[in-house]
């Protein structure tokens, strides 16, 4: 599979996430899920990512990540094109660059808040260095995002399933942020918080995302949060395969 | 490296995190570990302690009958003779040019339970236990005049005994209503070093005093009417017309079976000769179908165990896939899922092994007095053996290949799974 940047001219390079005729497809499925012939995500860009449930959302955020690979098409991230590198490159690549948050369940039960936030750096040398010249220690950049998130460090003794769903969504804030990756990605982060509490943490992550200069693919079924965002993209528009909602 | 030590304290952390359900598995397979190595232990042991008991010893002879019976008698006290061999051939045999040395004995009587054998000299000077090892006296003097006795390190540990003590034998060996006696005290002259064999438990007497003790006995019981003082016994002849078996020591070990012959057609009497060796081999080969069976068994219980590792670690993934994807989240490999899972199962095995061990630590600890009391069988606390470490290097391997199953499990999982799992 080649990993030319395309006949358009653009340089995918220039971008932090750059698709082309990417199409994927599930295995025992006979119509490819996703068939995206051009998204771009520049350098510190927020997109909001909108869509049906089960239009394949997830599906282009695990492509993005590198977990799924596209039967076609190329994936650059960062200007890396992910069809070239081997699966273990690609987690590599994927701890190094990219920080996640889920919908909920976000953190390992038996590790307490600090450790949680610092999993990436463990995983990746790269984030623990970054983590390190920019605090002094990985454990004082975990500090500093946690008290930017509000979270007073009279919490961070507690065991983690003692945090309301907030705090719980603040701290994996926290985490896919320590040692500033490039690329935040957040699945559906806010659907299990109330409508106050959907502002409050978005209004963070915006803010953290904009000081770490970090691009952000935010995915939501609340089409009220897309006023923050530079970039709203609704995902049936940029799929030709439509999903499974149009068939 | 540090990759991995991490995954290992993960492993440590998430298993801490669902001790319950596998605080049950590691107590599984602690027990498995218990009852393998025990039987293992056992096993070896006794042969050990059975085999060290006689060595050097090329020959016992005895009259004829049971060569296991005669065995169990001569060296180890147990049981009893049912014929006895005549002194006089039992000299003959020790003047044989083959011959270098004898040891007669003769049972019959106890004290408080332990075996009286008496014998001669020969005996402290000839024995040899653990390959060349021989006795030594812990405290006091050997055998010097007629009433003296020298009892074994155990007997004097559980009796309380020490020199110059004064104790009177019974006639018999076990039993409610023992005659003792009580006219012809003993006198405790020496105490043996420990040897870790029957000799522990044993009192030593000479083959005169055994002779003066039943002077004025018949069949069994003393004479009516009839009371020989310790002083007037000396008068007599003290000369044993019987013994109950002799161990000999031939100069050269390749006339044994010149030497085994020549005892069993024995013009004289009939009479026996049975190498300890060969007697042992029977023993064993009689005991090995319940051995085995015991082994076979045990190892059915830990593969029971293994199975309810693997059991219970497959059963964990099902509520552990979050735990998984927001691993692979932060940049764990598919590999890294397969190595904690792996590592997990690990550790249970080794916590389950090493609580196993100090069971059975304890175990021996509680029951090897018990053994050597009831039994005269020597088990005895030690690091494990070359064939206990072979048990513990197949558990543990077992138990890897067992976690091995539910780890490729989590690795396929976290393949397909990717990020969001939907439960
Ligand atoms: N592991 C999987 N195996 C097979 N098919 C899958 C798998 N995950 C998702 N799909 C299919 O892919 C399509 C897109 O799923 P995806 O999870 O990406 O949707 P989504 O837009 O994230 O939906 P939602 O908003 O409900 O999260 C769906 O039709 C779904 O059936
Ligand atoms: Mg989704």
């Amino acid at each position: 599979m080649g990993c030319s940047g395309g006949e358009t001219g653009e340089n995918p390079a220039a971008f932090a996430v750059f698709l082309k005729n990417v199409v994927f497809k599930w295995p025992g499925q006979q119509r490819p899920t996703l068939d995206i012939p051009i998204f771009s995500v520049s350098p510190g860009e927020h997109v909001f990512i909108s869509g049906p449930s089960g239009s394949g959302k997830s599906t282009l955020l695990g492509l993005v990540a590198g977990i799924f690979s596209p039967a076609s098409g190329t994936v650059f991230v960062n200007g890396v094109c992910l069809n070239e590198l081997g699966s273990a490159k690609r987690d590599m690549f994927r701890g190094d660059c990219i920080g996640f948050i889920f919908q909920q369940f976000n953190l390992i039960p038996y590790l307490s808040i600090l450790e949680n936030v610092l999993l990436p750096c463990r995983f990746s040398p790269l984030r623990l260095e970054r983590a390190r010249a920019l605090s002094g220690s990985a454990a004082a950049e975990a500090r500093m995002l946690l008290e930017r998130l509000d979270l007073s460090p009279s919490l961070w003794g507690r065991p983690v399933n003692r945090l309301s769903v907030g705090q719980q969504q603040r701290v994996a804030a926290a985490r896919a942020l320590v040692g500033r990756p490039s690329i935040l990605i957040a699945d559906e982060p806010t659907s299990s918080l109330d409508a106050d509490r959907r502002k409050v943490f978005l209004r963070l992550l915006l803010g953290e995302c904009r000081s770490t200069q970090a691009a952000l693919l935010f995915v939501s079924h609340d089409q009220s949060l897309a006023e923050d965002f530079s970039v709203v993209a609704h995902l049936p528009e940029l799929n030709r395969a439509g999903g499974e909602e149009a068939s | 490296m540090r990759r991995f030590s991490y995954l290992l304290r993960l492993a440590g952390k998430s298993a801490w995190n669902r001790r319950g359900t596998l605080g049950i598995i590691v107590f599984s397979i602690a027990l498995s570990t218990t009852l393998l190595l025990g039987i293992e232990k056992l096993r070896t042991q006794i042969r050990e302690s059975f085999v060290q008991s006689v060595s050097g010893t090329d020959l016992i002879v005895g009259a004829r009958g049971g060569s296991m019976q005669l065995m169990l008698y001569a060296v180890f006290h147990l049981g009893g003779a049912t014929n006895n061999m005549g002194w006089d051939s039992a000299r003959k045999i020790a003047e044989k040019d083959e011959v270098a040395w004898t040891i007669p004995i003769s049972l019959g009587d106890s004290h408080k339970g332990y075996p009286v054998v008496a014998t001669t000299g020969a005996f402290f000077e000839h024995y040899r236990f653990r390959s060349d090892k021989r006795l030594e006296l812990a405290e006091g003097k050997w055998i010097e005049t007629l009433f003296d006795v020298v009892i074994g390190a155990e007997t004097a540990r559980k009796l309380g005994y020490s020199p110059r003590q004064k104790i009177a034998l019974s006639h018999g060996g076990s039993g409610a209503r023992l005659v003792e006696h009580t006219d012809k005290p003993f006198t405790v002259s020496g105490i043996l070093a420990s040897t870790g064999t029957p000799v522990d438990r044993s009192l030593y007497i000479g083959l005169a005093a055994m002779e003066a003790i039943h002077v004025d006995w018949r069949g069994g019981a003393p004479i009516p009417g009839l009371r020989i003082t310790a002083e007037q016994v000396t008068r007599f002849n003290l000369e044993p017309r019987t013994i109950t078996a002799m161990l000999v020591g031939l100069k050269k070990r390749s006339h044994v079976f010149a030497f085994q012959r020549e005892v069993n057609e024995w013009k004289s009497e009939p009479l026996m000769g049975v190498m300890p060796g060969v007697v042992m081999d029977q023993m064993w080969s009689m005991v090995n179908t319940g051995e085995q069976a015991l082994l076979l068994i045990s190892a059915l219980v830990t593969a029971t165990g293994l199975a309810g590792l693997a059991a219970a670690i497959l059963a964990g993934l099902g509520e552990r896939r979050r735990e998984l994807a927001i691993l692979r989240s932060a940049g764990a490999r598919p590999l890294d899922i397969l190595i904690l899972t792996a590592c997990e199962g690990g550790l249970i095995v080794i916590s389950g092994v090493i609580c196993g061990l100090s069971a059975l630590f304890v175990l021996v600890a509680a029951i090897s007095p018990i053994l050597a009391d009831n039994y005269g069988i020597f088990v005895y606390l030690s690091p494990p053996a070359a064939g206990e470490w072979a048990l513990l290097g197949c558990i543990c391997l077992a138990g890897l290949a067992a976690s091995l199953f539910p780890a490729l499990r989590a690795y396929r999982m976290s393949l397909s799974d990717g990020l969001t799992v939907s439960i």
